[in-house]
């Protein structure tokens, strides 16, 4: 089904985006186009600029310059209308550890017009048995799916999500990515930021793979990573195996996406 | 690329009017779910409970205790034994209750006086009609240890007094130690939960980044400080009351004011320091940077403002300094109400000095917070 190009709007429009802080360039004039629906990745190692790009898209960090619209909106002057359409995790919020994980959804719930109902969610990240429980007694792969439901609880078009597996077990990085692409099957957009190339190949339709504040390479993870000649990659990466994301980054940068 | 249906966001649908906020039950709103969230972090606080709480009432109980009225002391007055008539004179002051009596020989009796064992020192000249009073004139006990005593000889030796006399004896309540005390643990629990409680959680809050998270929701800024305001608004009634009614009850510190004008002062006392507290809050990034500025702003007022001793100790050029202190107009508000029974229009300065302070720290405030 093809839907004409001037009805569609993107879900989000990042143009020449600049941002410098004193001692350091964070993002270096990027581009982004992400449609609605898709689930969009911005790969790169720790320090490329990916969490300034997503929180300058949250609404809460604002550009030295370079054009922003999320949603067909504005921050300059819709930022009210967007607080109610965005699902927002950031990197590394502590919700009060002495709310319970109702107590804590309840609070989130109030601030939106179009709440979706608590319970709903709360089995949506499969916190069911940990409703009545404070936070501090959460483990992290919990603490963080509450935080996902934190973001749902308004009933969001378009979820960004900072890192939202770092620092996670195996077992719970799974149980997350699920969450994910449920939300995702229900046609919302996300974009979420990460530096795990697993995670960037099994969620995301398309990736920007990111370094220094730019965007060095745009696609489906299927078209970067057959991009690659694995012959020409240095040692020891030369091997006879398909390429990962990993070396497509290698391939562009000449080092590793977790060296620094 | 996968399967996926594309899911546009069409020109209509991007700039289709948001639903309005629905009709939520007052429980459900975000002003109440705010102000039980800082209900709840207080609650769940132990510590905190403790300090606003209980300490307040073992520090009034500690120091009424300590500083509670007693009879006045006794008189300890040595005699020289060896002299002639001493034993005379030793039955004499003995019947007086007020003096407690101890014998020496000589050198003792020397040493006694100089190490201040005893007060006075009674050396019978003659065995029955002469005696010589060795006191330090520049010692208070010393003066009217040499009053007391001399009654005593001379009644002993058989003086009559020509006018009779007979003793009543009264105590005010509203002029000891624990009626100033009361109102002064008052104000300064007012500032400490007011600047501590607000400062605190609001700094807690940024630097977990849970300020940053909630302004990432469509929650409205001004709910979010007034939260704080509201909660401390019903914990400060229960302040007020603990330490009051437990001053009236152990102590019988007077309440000679009217309690609502008592009230509303409390009340005015502690928003205007919820702006202080605000203010200290507004900039710093960690718990300890906001401990410092606000230790930094309570302990003047703690020295200065009449909490443990009368500001009046200080200096006359520094006074109307420290009566623009807000704690000192806070404070003395208070004492007016409780011991003087003042009226509203009696304490209006100060109610003047401590809106001034609350008005201005929070639109300072508002002006430098720091949201992210």
């Amino acid at each position: 089904m093809m839907i004409p190009a001037q009805l569609s709007t993107p879900a989000l429009r990042v143009q020449g985006l600049r941002k410098a802080y004193s001692d350091v360039v964070a993002v270096d004039g990027l581009d982004l186009q992400v449609d609605a629906g898709e689930c969009f990745g911005l790969l790169g190692p720790n320090g490329a600029g990916k969490t300034t790009t997503i929180e300058i898209c949250e609404g809460l960090l604002s550009a030295d310059s370079g054009d922003v619209e999320v949603l067909g909106r504005r921050w300059e002057t819709d930022e009210k209308d967007l607080r109610e359409l965005l699902g927002i995790q950031l990197q590394d919020t502590q919700l009060s550890e002495k709310l319970t994980v109702d107590e804590t959804l309840t609070l989130f719930q109030s601030f939106y017009r179009d709440a979706r109902d608590i319970g709903e969610v709360i089995d949506q990240v499969e916190l069911g048995e940990k409703r009545h429980s404070r936070i501090g007694g959460l483990s992290g792969g919990q603490k963080q799916r509450l935080a996902i439901a934190c973001a749902l609880v308004g009933n969001p078009q378009l979820l960004f999500l900072d890192e939202p597996t770092t620092g996670l077990d195996p077992v719970s990085r799974r149980q997350l990515w699920e969450l994910i692409s449920k939300f995702q099957a229900e046609g919302k957009t996300i974009v979420l930021t990460t530096h795990y190339m697993e995670e960037a190949e099994r969620l995301c339709d398309r990736v920007a793979i990111v370094d220094h504040g730019k965007v060095i390479a745009m696609g489906t993870p299927r078209e970067l990573i057959d991009s690659v000649d694995v012959s020409h990659l240095p040692p020891p990466e030369p091997r006879k195996t398909s390429a990962t994301l990993e070396d497509v980054f290698v391939s562009l940068t000449g080092r590793g996406l977790h060296d620094e | 690329m996968s399967e996926r249906i594309p899911f546009p966001i069409t020109e209509e649908m991007a700039r289709a009017q948001l639903k309005p906020m629905p009709r939520r039950s007052f429980m459900k709103s975000s002003m109440v779910q705010l102000t039980l969230v800082r209900f709840r972090e207080f609650i769940r606080e132990p510590e905190a409970v403790f300090w606003t709480f209980i300490f307040p009432i073992l520090l009034a109980a500690g120091l009424g205790i300590a500083f509670r009225q007693r009879g006045p002391d006794k008189v300890r007055v040595g005699v020289v034994a060896s002299a002639p008539g001493a034993a005379a004179v030793v039955q004499s002051l003995t019947r007086d209750s007020s003096l407690v009596v101890v014998t020496y020989d000589d050198s003792a009796a020397a040493l006694a006086l100089r190490t201040g064992k005893v007060a006075l020192l009674v050396v019978p000249v003659s065995a029955t009609d002469s005696v010589r009073y060795v006191y330090d004139r520049g010692r208070s006990d010393a003066v009217s240890a040499r009053v007391l005593v001399d009654r005593a000889v001379q009644a002993g030796a058989g003086r009559i007094d020509p006018v009779r006399v007979s003793d009543s004896y009264v105590t005010e309540a509203g002029s000891r130690y624990i009626d100033f005390l009361i109102p002064g643990l008052l104000g300064m629990n007012l500032m400490g939960s007011s600047i501590w409680g607000l400062g605190f959680a609001i700094v807690t809050a940024r630097s977990k980044k849970l300020l940053k998270r909630l302004m990432a929701t469509p929650m409205s800024r001004v709910q979010y400080l007034l939260s704080f305001l509201c909660s401390r608004l019903v914990f400060l009634i229960l302040e007020v009351a603990t330490l009051l009614g437990f001053g009236h009850w152990a102590f019988g510190v007077p309440l000679r004011g009217s309690l609502v004008t008592l009230f509303l002062v409390a009340v005015l006392g502690a928003v205007s320091f919820g702006g202080l507290g605000l203010l200290t809050a507004s900039r710093a990034r960690t718990t300890e940077a906001v401990s410092g500025i606000m230790n930094f702003i309570m302990l003047p007022m703690w020295i200065f403002s009449g909490v443990f001793f009368s500001s009046s100790n200080f200096p006359n050029a520094v006074q109307p300094f420290i009566k623009l202190l807000p704690l000192t107009a806070l404070n003395d508000a208070l004492r007016a109400n409780m011991l003087e029974g003042a009226s509203f229009a009696a304490v209006s300065p100060q109610i003047l000095v401590i809106l001034v302070w609350g008005v201005v720290a929070f639109f300072a405030a508002l002006k430098l917070f720091r949201w992210r």
